[in-house]
């Protein structure tokens, strides 16, 4: 509880929102004691009155009765009766939303039918239906109102009471004899009330103006009794003459409505657990750079894609997360390196870096530098960026469901793909599309160009995806888990697909993968990362041999038998360090049989020359 | 593609009777004699005798319903006795009306909603983001009827620029140009809620999937920002704009009763209020399940508009 009221009040509209509603329920507590005249007395000779002359605060209206105090006892009608329409509607719907989630089968699906009929009208034509059969009145627009709002509450509970009536509680509960009434009560109630709470503050804004909107047509309170809707409605003969009397009704019902608007958003939001972690954040074009030392020097001349002491954090609130810790790698023409490492090691977000591909907020890449043929493009201006994604460097990403757009047709998607970066007819593009569907050896090219992704198999989506990479002909290519989701004969397919392409077109290959059997087909040089930092690196086979990091040791020790099936790097005791709490000097110490004293000390370097390993005391000598 | 269209039809049928048993429940609810409840004011003993032919009201009310059922599908839907013209007749000249305002808002809170909700959406947290949200909290607070008669106050009796009410000029009018200009600040009045709405919502939406995979693959293929949010993104959060903009259709179509008061505009809605007003009940009757059952078809056409945007529920 005192959680959700700390989220509350930490909504600065929610706090807004009660204040005002606040205010005006306490004026309207108070009503009955102030000193106002009878808000029904007529006093023909001082029609119209304007706002603050003679002693009328808010002046007068057609017949002379005050206005404010008219305003007052209105305003106190109005949120009566919109309260008991929402709890009306609340109570009644809640009943019927746990009778239906509750008994389920036949029950449940005459009442959820019965349902969808109601719902089926425009909400306010049927309200006008029942005050038209039950003849206008105050309490019959309570009625309607609370009425045509009833849907809305089962429906809900319904939801929320289907999910709860079969857990393990319920069960127990049931199994030892307790009656369906108990049952509900001590069992489903609690659990849906925040589910009718939050239904009711989102709706009872819209109860009190759709009951002020009946008063306002004739058809709800009848004079002399006014609530807000029917002063409006009267004061509409005189709008032209004495606008006042009809502002001053007006303004307070849209008062009501948005504070108690604003406080059920509030209401709503501090409920909800989705959104409770934190507001949705989209991602921005390109990753936020903050980078406050100059970057550093070039260091490999020949490289086409080098990472110079790349940093990449994630900013949540006041923590911090190193997601990437000054990586450097570089990458030759044709060459194909592998980047391995754990889940959460920070090889995904090392690959997302190089093309500002990293989600931000809350994403930040805080130093270092990214090469492409010596060219800087940490901090590169949008344009240029967007001008070299897809074209120069381009991706291949893990799942290819959640990869491609569920909605274009494959073949449209990699006409886009070279539309954006040539100027090229569609056909021309088109034509060019299906050649490389054939390239990736899709059967029926020309008519898989037209199917949507969700019609083609894993392995053949991930084929489109690869197109998709070539497309502009690319000098690199990122590869981030492209076989993870694929099962074993699939990868196979697509690793010789991809080495195939690389051998023909000369292509370089940044692959990133926790799979070593990978790595020894298709990469000439590996590096590991582990937290953040690349503990070892070196030729494919060197490392796979004579691991020198006792990380990558053991990780291979894991492997059974290389080249051969599925391996997955969990096998060794321990996690991974969280990234917002490293440990000083070697991070993967807590989990090493050989760390000693000296390891947490200081930071320790990556050593060696062509050959490379972070670690003191390494299984090989790499010097 | 046509054989969904004509799934979603027949699955019109039970939705459609479901309405008719509905209102003719709501109906049956009236207290005390029916036919005298019925003709209220108009209640003479050959009325009252007629009513009570046409419409068996002496019979069960199962036999009664289905009475009434089998005329209003020989397009009997009964006689106004307040206006002595066939119910129909009359509830037709005025949907037209009703359609005119309730498509003209439609369509400005289907394209103000969605651009205002896909602009706060790309500029999350930026100003134009927080200067959408605090209209957009004022436009779905603020009562449709009294804003349509501040906008009278303003735009026709302080500066003149537009007629105060009606649909057509008395004299001399009757043309496209007088049409827009009675139409504008009703249609805007009537159409600000559901904006409001629209908007909030298409920002939720725009939210949730420019997190997704695909968003950042497009922006990894060198797509331009502008593309990513106004085709990728947008195309895929229509599949869950599209369903809001049909609950909002209904919104506005029954929320016109407000506005064509307001602006005197010869609609149903304003039919419908003076039937109720002198319980010219089967003119209310009637008007309730004609513009409930354009409701439901309306709907149908948005189920066909989602199955063509979205490939994977066209099966
Ligand atoms: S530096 Fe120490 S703790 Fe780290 S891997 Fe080497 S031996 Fe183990």
């Amino acid at each position: 509880m005192s959680t959700f009221l700390k989220l509350l009040a930490r909504n600065r509209l929610a706090v807004f929102g009660a204040a005002v509603l606040g205010a005006i329920i306490l004026l309207v507590v108070i009503t009955p004691l102030l000193p106002l005249p009878d808000p029904n007395a007529t006093a023909t000779a001082d029609r119209f009155k304007r706002p603050f002359s003679d002693g009328f605060i808010l002046g007068t209206d057609h017949l002379g009765r005050d206005l404010f105090s008219r305003l007052l006892w209105g305003t106190q009608l109005s949120l009566a009766v919109g309260l008991a329409a929402a709890l009306i509607a609340g109570t009644i719907g809640a009943a019927i939303g746990i009778v239906a989630g509750y008994f389920g089968g036949r029950i449940d699906n005459v009442i959820m039918r019965a349902i969808d009929m109601l719902m089926a009208f425009p909400y306010i034509l049927l309200a006008l239906a029942i005050v038209a059969a039950l003849g206008p009145g105050l309490l019959n627009a309570l009625y309607a109102v609370a009425a045509v709002n009833i849907p809305f509450f089962a429906r809900n509970v319904r939801g929320v009471t289907v999910s709860i009536a079969h857990k393990e509680f319920v069960d127990a509960a049931r199994l030892s004899g307790m009656g369906h009434l108990r049952i509900i009560t001590t069992e489903i109630l609690p659990n849906v009330l925040p589910v009718v709470v939050i239904a009711m503050s989102t709706t009872i804004g819209w109860m009190i103006l759709e009951t002020a909107g009946l008063s306002f047509l004739g058809l709800g309170s009848q004079p002399p009794q006014a609530d807000l809707g029917s002063m409006l409605g009267e004061a509409r003969a005189a709008m032209i003459t004495a606008p006042h009397t009809s502002i001053v009704p007006g303004v307070m019902i849209l008062l009501i409505v948005m504070s108690v608007n604003l406080l059920g958003d509030g209401v709503r939001d501090a409920l909800d657990p989705r959104l409770r972690s934190g507001a949705l954040s989209r991602p921005m074009a390109a990753t936020l750079v903050r980078r406050d030392e100059t970057p550093p020097e070039k260091t490999d001349t020949k490289a086409v894609l080098s990472l110079e002491n790349l940093e990449t954090r994630f900013e949540v609130g006041a923590r911090i997360y190193r997601a990437v810790g000054g990586v450097s790698l570089a990458i030759q023409p044709g060459e194909c390196v592998g980047l391995i490492g754990e889940s959460g090691s920070g090889k995904s977000v090392t690959a997302l870096s190089v093309m500002g591909l990293v989600a931000s907020p809350p994403g930040v890449v805080t130093g270092g530098a990214v090469r492409l043929n010596g060219q800087d493009l940490i901090g590169a201006p949008y344009a240029r960026l967007r001008a070299l994604r897809g074209d120069r460097v381009a991706y291949i990403f893990q799942d290819p469901l959640s990869t491609l757009h569920p909605l274009y047709r494959v073949g449209d998607q990699l006409t886009e793909a070279i539309r954006v970066h040539h100027r090229i007819s569609r056909d021309a593009a088109h034509e060019r599309a299906v050649k490389l569907l054939e390239d990736v050896h899709i059967p029926n090219a020309r008519a898989r160009a037209r199917s949507y992704p969700h019609e083609l198999s894993g392995g053949m989506r991930q084929r489109v995806a690869i197109a998709m990479a070539l497309a502009n002909e690319p000098e690199v290519i990122i590869a981030d888990e492209p076989t993870t989701a694929l099962d074993v004969t699939v990868q196979a397919q697509i690793l010789k697909l991809l080495d195939n392409l690389r051998r023909d077109r000369g292509v370089s290959i940044l692959f990133i993968t926790h799979d070593f059997g990978v790595v020894g087909q298709l990469c000439d040089r590996v590096a590991v990362m582990y937290a953040g930092r690349i503990v070892e690196e070196g030729t494919t086979a060197e490392v796979l041999d004579a691991p020198a990091h006792p990380y990558t040791k053991r990780l291979i020790a894991c492997v059974p038998e290389l080249g051969a099936g599925r391996r997955e790097l969990h096998a060794i005791p321990g996690l991974p360090p969280a990234v917002d709490q490293l440990p000083h000097g070697c991070a993967f110490a807590p989990r090493c049989h050989k760390a000693t004293g000296l390891c947490a000390t200081s930071d320790i370097p990556l050593d060696g020359r062509k050959r490379k390993v972070r670690c003191i005391l390494p299984e090989e000598d790499v010097a | 593609m046509g054989g969904y269209i004509l799934k979603r039809l027949v699955s019109a049928v039970p939705v459609l009777l479901g309405i008719t048993v509905i209102v003719f429940a709501i109906m049956s609810l009236i207290p005390g004699d029916p036919a005298t409840a019925i003709l209220g004011s108009y209640a003479t003993p050959e009325n009252v005798e007629k009513l009570n032919r046409d419409l068996g009201l002496d019979k069960p009310l199962v036999q009664q319903y289905f009475i009434w059922i089998g005329n209003m599908l020989q397009g009997d839907f009964g006689r106004s006795f307040a206006l002595n013209r066939p119910v129909l007749d009359e509830v037709l000249d005025r949907f037209s009306a009703t359609l005119v305002l309730a498509g003209a808002a439609f369509v400005l809170c289907a394209v103000l909603g969605i651009i205002a909700g896909v602009i706060s959406a790309a500029r999350q947290y930026g100003w134009a983001d927080r200067a959408i949200t605090v209209a957009v909290i004022l436009g779905i607070s603020i009562p449709s009827f009294f804003l349509g008669m501040m906008m009278i106050l303003l735009f026709a009796v302080r500066l003149k620029w537009l007629p105060v009410s009606g649909m057509y000029a008395i004299y001399g009018g009757g043309d496209l140009p007088d049409l827009l200009r009675h139409l504008a600040m009703p249609a805007i009045a009537l159409s600000l809620v559901a904006t409001g709405v629209v908007a909030r919502l298409s920002r939720a939406a725009m939210l949730e999937v420019l997190r997704q995979d695909f968003i950042r693959t497009a922006r990894a293929k060198g797509v331009g920002e502008r593309r990513v949010i106004w085709g990728h993104a947008l195309r895929a959060a229509m599949v869950s704009i599209i369903p809001v903009l049909g609950i909002q259709a209904g919104f506005v179509l029954s929320g016109a009763v407000y506005i064509e008061i307001v602006f005197q505009w010869p609609g149903v809605g304003r039919m419908l209020v003076d039937a109720i007003l002198k319980r010219d009940l089967l003119l209310v009757q009637g008007g309730v399940v004609f513009v409930a059952a354009c409701y439901v078809f309306f709907n149908i056409v948005v189920d066909v508009a989602q199955s063509l945007l979205d490939p994977r529920i066209r099966t």
